[in-house]
């Protein structure tokens, strides 16, 4: 190392891809511009979806927000609306992602504190006060008990009026990526994967315009994985659920078109945008050429984009609007259909409404005032972005090689495979930057003493807990307790059996059973997952 | 000084993100240190009693979904009803400035926010325990 300080060092990206300081056509032979790229809205999709880009419709300005009780998550939700969002995204505390009622043990402290308790229906009721789900697309994150908060929603719907037919939004619903990297679990993977089948079987039918499954990188990318990863990753978990619902004896064009994705945008700002179009491109192929769908909507890779949390620092935290400005560029120009954008507090606590605002202005600044979206895929044919595109598609396919050879996505994660590539990435990035190899502004790099900005801190108090203990106590003396026990045991029965799962847990919902109650009963039937100790 | 330094890490909680305490955990056990690694989701009542079996001079806590007030304070009265004071409480997190006065005044020693590098939470643990064994 000491005799090559005059040889410059190679030049990585985020991903560890070595670059060299310039692209020509020769980095492209083989590559065939009919066949790998085609035009926008043409198979394989590399350079789009749609043959106009954003001009018809703009992405979805979808901010994730939940915190404290729902009237106060409800509140978010309509000022962000004011500010010109234009679809809703909700974040759930740890409890309700576990399937804990706010009352139970494990829920002590954490109510409410990383995004908004949801007990039961009258909690659902109250979210979406003065919101008419059928009016607005509507996304909620939640994986181990999704099922069970798609019944609070559809039942909250219909309280309100609607058809479920016009119901439109995503349940993140991707339990692969929670043994992956995510880690919000109730039962194992064999009866997470029936929910799963069964709640596509239910929206195929009932609800066309709803995705009952949003196939997410995001978090894999957070744990610590590079793009390369992220993308094989969660590519692999989306073949997993097609699979399964063939093995389940749907038809691959009656469910695929509503597949959708969650990718993270980070920093390496070419590397992401490459990340896209692979994605775009690989899953295109496969669902034509493997699984043999013949609608062209099956073939379409749509995806929500967030910016990288794990990019932003607690140190000179005004930096973090800047990161987020040019991850979420990297999104637009990989041709997202809709996006977040992270606050810039969000390494303190979770986003005040300052910095929320700041959060939507940075999308509006970027649809309304930079022309970036007035020409689709204003990269494609870069040497540099196409050579890029199709080096993250060959080395996701090593990835798709070696998980196969584990025996597919299930066996590898028994075998603790992902915990290893993706902690051993994280340490790898870690130690580059206390080496100073890689450059983080403000922590590594440019340092201050003394911060000269200070953002206000949105502070969640433990009143929360204590209303929301009495409201769902009040709610268990209030609603009709034999017909909760009738729908309970109706969904135990059921759920000993082969039938579906969707329209009981509805009923349990509609009886206002709680989280906690509904999640118990199955938990009894299918026993909760233990991950496998890693070394 | 030949006596490793005993050290439990662990998530309390119902929080996931295990990036930061798996990090962490690896670079203690490359520091020479033991660790004793208990991982994900653990009541506070698991951290203690774990604590107590493997006898752990230092127990290292992440938490990064706001809880950390709650589940620090019952471990340390739990810590305290077995009467226990030898035991280092540290840990890391999404905390902020404000709490973690809070805790320092409850009796947990150092917390280590976002983008501390890991050598420095090693260093602080390791001059802590010199200065505490010289005591003995």
């Amino acid at each position: 190392m000491k005799k090559e300080s005059q040889i410059p060092e190679t030049v990585l990206s985020l991903s560890d891809i070595p670059l060299k300081a310039v692209y020509t056509a020769k980095d492209l032979v083989g590559w065939n511009a009919q066949k790998d790229l085609g035009g926008p809205g043409e198979f394989p999709f590399t350079r789009g979806l749609y043959p106009d880009g954003y001009r018809k419709k703009l992405w979805t300005i979808r901010q994730f927000a939940g915190f404290g009780s729902a009237k106060e998550t409800n509140q978010r939700f309509h000022f962000l609306l004011a500010s010109g969002q234009t679809g809703l995204s909700t974040a759930f505390d740890l409890p309700t992602l576990m399937g804990y009622d706010s009352d139970h043990s494990r829920s002590e402290g954490e109510v409410g504190k990383c995004g908004v308790a949801i007990d039961s229906l009258a909690d659902m009721e109250e979210l979406y006060a003065g919101i008419r789900l059928d009016q607005i697309s509507t996304s909620m994150t939640i994986n181990g008990p999704a099922a069970i908060m798609f019944a609070f929603y559809v039942a909250c719907a219909e309280k309100q009026g609607c058809r479920i037919r016009d119901l439109r939004g995503t349940l993140q619903n991707d339990i692969l990526k929670e043994y992956i990297a995510q880690r919000t679990w109730i039962y194992p993977p064999e009866p997470s994967l029936r929910i799963i089948v069964d709640l596509i079987k239910f929206t195929t039918k009932k609800m066309p315009d709803f995705n009952p499954v949003s196939v997410s990188g995001y978090h894999i990318r957070e744990a610590g994985s590079t793009a390369i990863q992220e993308l094989a990753f969660t590519l692999m978990d989306g073949f997993t659920y097609v699979e399964e619902c063939q093995k389940a004896g749907l038809k691959v064009d009656d469910f695929a078109p509503r597949i959708s994705f969650f990718f993270n945008a980070h920093l390496d700002f070419f590397e992401e945008i490459a990340k896209y179009r692979a994605a775009r491109r690989i899953w295109a192929r496969y669902m034509k050429d493997v699984y043999k769908a013949k609608n062209p909507r099956s073939w379409w890779l749509r995806f929500h984009a967030q910016t990288a949390g794990v990019s932003l620092t607690e140190q000179q935290p005004e930096n973090n609007i800047i990161r987020t400005a040019i991850e979420a560029l990297s999104a637009v120009l990989g041709g997202c259909q809709s996006l977040h954008t992270n606050s810039l507090d969000e390494t303190i606590a979770l986003p005040s409404k300052l910095a929320a605002h700041i959060a939507v202005r940075t999308q509006q600044v970027l649809a309304y005032e930079t022309g970036v979206a007035n020409v689709v895929d204003p990269l494609g044919g870069s040497y540099y972005l196409e050579w890029l595109t199709n080096k993250m598609e060959e080395e996701a396919e090593i990835y798709f090689k070696k998980i196969r050879d584990f025996g597919g996505v299930v066996a590898a994660i028994e075998a603790g495979f992902y915990q290893k590539e993706i902690s051993d990435a994280a340490e790898r990035y870690q130690r580059e930057v206390e080496n100073k190899k890689r450059t983080v502004v403000g922590v590594n790099q440019f340092k201050m003493d003394k911060e000269i900005f200070n953002p206000p801190i949105l502070e969640i108090t433990r009143e929360t807990e204590r209303m929301q203990i009495k409201k769902i106590k009040a709610i268990r003396k209030r609603r009709n307790n034999s017909s909760v026990r009738r729908s309970l045991s109706a969904l135990k029965k059921a759920a000993s059996g082969r039938a579906n799962l969707i329209p009981f847990i509805i009923d349990c919902a509609k009886a206002y059973a709680t989280m906690g109650e509904i999640a118990d009963t199955l938990r009894e039937e299918f026993g909760e997952y233990i991950p496998p100790s890693i070394v | 000084m030949n006596k490793k330094i005993r050290i439990l890490i662990a998530k309390p909680g119902l929080d996931g993100h295990d990036r930061g305490m798996n990090i962490v955990a690896r670079a203690f056990r490359d520091s020479g240190m033991e660790v004793v690694y208990l991982g994900l989701h653990q009541t506070p009542e698991a951290i203690v009693r774990a604590a107590i079996e493997e006898d752990v001079d230092v127990i290292a806590l992440s938490v990064l979904s706001g809880a950390h007030v709650t589940l620090f304070e019952k471990v340390l009265k739990l810590l305290k009803q077995e009467g226990i004071c030898h035991i280092l409480i540290t840990g890391g997190g999404i905390i902020s400035k404000k709490d973690q006065k809070y805790l320092s005044e409850m009796g947990v020693s150092r917390i280590f926010g976002p983008g501390t590098p890991v050598r420095e939470s090693v260093q602080y643990i390791q001059s802590w325990f010199l200065r505490e064994k010289k005591h003995e």
